[in-house]
């Protein structure tokens, strides 16, 4: 019987672009199903009544949560492709360790900078930590090609899609990331000269503007 | 103090702390031995600096000199090098399910019961409403079953879990409710994990974690 995966989420998402990335290093054929995030599907609050929230993977029926746990299941599933996480103990705890990071700080450091309503000082902050944290990822990469090593592994996937919104970040914040942490943006070329990124993330601008949407419907103008 | 933590293994913690308790618990469960460095939050050791420069938080496991941070990590770390008795299911779905609900302990448990000691009046009476709400999502998960890893294995979610039950008298008497009548299997297993010698004698007395709160309380100037 052939396998039916069906993924949840919404194509800004940057949980759900890493699920996505992770679907195609392991070459799976599955259905997208975007979601309204103020009109949810049934399926959705079905598969995940807990958090309600995107990506979930549907694996015949089965529904997965989390994007972190997500992707460790797309890892032990499909063995077939390259794995996406290391063998040895240490360096797996080590990329479950980052991952986390990025998962805690990226996402609501930036909304501070991009949802902020007229707070300078709250932005300012928020730049600065922003700032603090790319450059601390920056220190953690150092000079390998990709924080999985020689080719994309966990740890790039859980950032990648964030490289989508910084221009939504620098836009509102007025800053350069590129200034900030040329060699984070010198690994971000790297990963989208890779089809299973280049093809799945979106183009900034359209991020930029759904945010700006966004903002204008929860009133944060 | 160096030298010692580049041999075997050394764990940084704090004695209340329900995160560094995970990891003793782990530790048990494997029979692993180590070294326990009790750690002043007000004071960090160069060690726990230098360690973990990151978060600058306990737990820390340092193995063969090694550092991994974050307890439900260094849990995983436990299970993937000492791997008899597994604390995870073979099965991926299983797994994930498990992660997922660790997870769910992580993000939820410990902000929530946060609030139910800090906070006052209506802020309190809602963190009660959500702990209530996080024990029985928890207890819908657990079931009839003997512990979350099952009839026979004490698991992944169980570890991350037990550690708060030195915290339910505290919740209680802080927001003034049973959770043995909102939760009734859930207090069972909460029972059951006191039981388990692994986990009594990484825990603490609830009273004592209620006095240490109280401590907190009048530091943060809450009455």
């Amino acid at each position: 019987m052939a396998d039916k995966v069906v993924l949840l989420s919404s194509w800004a998402s940057v949980f759900g672009l890493r699920v996505q990335i992770a679907l195609a290093e392991k070459e799976v054929d599955y259905e997208f199903r975007e979601e309204d995030l103020f009109d949810k599907s049934s399926l959705l609050l079905e598969s995940n009544p807990v958090h309600k929230k995107v990506p979930v993977l549907i694996h015949n029926g089965k529904p997965v949560c989390e994007s972190s746990v997500i992707i460790q299941y797309i890892d032990e599933v499909w063995t077939k492709g390259p794995s996406l996480l290391p063998k040895d103990p240490l360096q797996r705890a080590n990329a479950r360790f980052w991952t986390d990071f990025i998962g805690k700080t990226i996402y609501p450091c930036g909304s501070k900078i991009w949802r902020n309503k007229g707070d300078a000082q709250v932005q300012a902050a928020a730049k600065k930590e922003l700032i603090g944290i790319l450059k601390q990822l920056e220190g953690e990469l150092g000079e390998r090609p990709f924080f999985g090593g020689e080719t994309l592994g966990y740890v790039d996937i859980a950032l990648v899609p964030f490289s989508r919104w910084f221009y939504t970040y620098e836009t509102f914040g007025r800053f350069s990331i590129e200034k900030e942490c040329p060699k984070l943006m010198a690994w971000v070329r790297r990963c989208n000269d890779r089809e299973s990124v280049s093809k799945v993330l979106p183009d900034p601008h359209k991020v930029y503007q759904r945010n700006c949407g966004l903002k204008k419907r929860l009133g944060l103008e | 103090m160096a030298a010692a933590a580049e041999k075997g293994v050394v764990l940084l913690d704090f004695w209340v702390s329900p995160f560094g308790q995970r990891c003793r618990i782990a530790l048990a469960e494997k029979g692993v031995e180590y070294e326990y460095k009790e750690e002043n939050l007000s004071d960090k050791s160069p060690l726990l600096l230098k360690m973990n420069p990151v978060h600058k938080k306990i737990p820390v496991l340092i193995h063969h000199g090694k550092p991994i941070c974050e307890s439900l990590i260094i849990v995983q770390y436990i299970e993937e090098v000492w791997s008899h008795n597994p604390l995870l299911p073979s099965n991926p779905y299983e797994r994930a399910k498990a992660r997922f609900w660790a997870d769910f302990v992580d993000k939820k448990v410990a902000e929530c019961g946060t609030r139910l000691w800090k906070l006052k009046g209506e802020a309190q009476e809602e963190a009660k409403k959500d702990m209530i709400e996080i024990l029985k999502l928890l207890e819908g998960e657990l079931g009839d079953k003997k512990y979350f890893g099952g009839e026979k294995t004490f698991g992944f979610v169980d570890v991350a879990l037990a550690p708060f039950t030195a915290w339910f008298y505290t919740y209680e008497t802080c927001g003034k409710f049973s959770i043995e009548n909102e939760c009734p299997k859930l207090a069972a297993w909460a029972k059951r994990c006191k039981e388990r010698k692994t986990v009594s004698e990484s825990l603490h007395d609830p009273h004592k974690v209620y006095e240490y709160v109280g401590k907190l309380k009048k530091k943060y100037g809450v009455e």
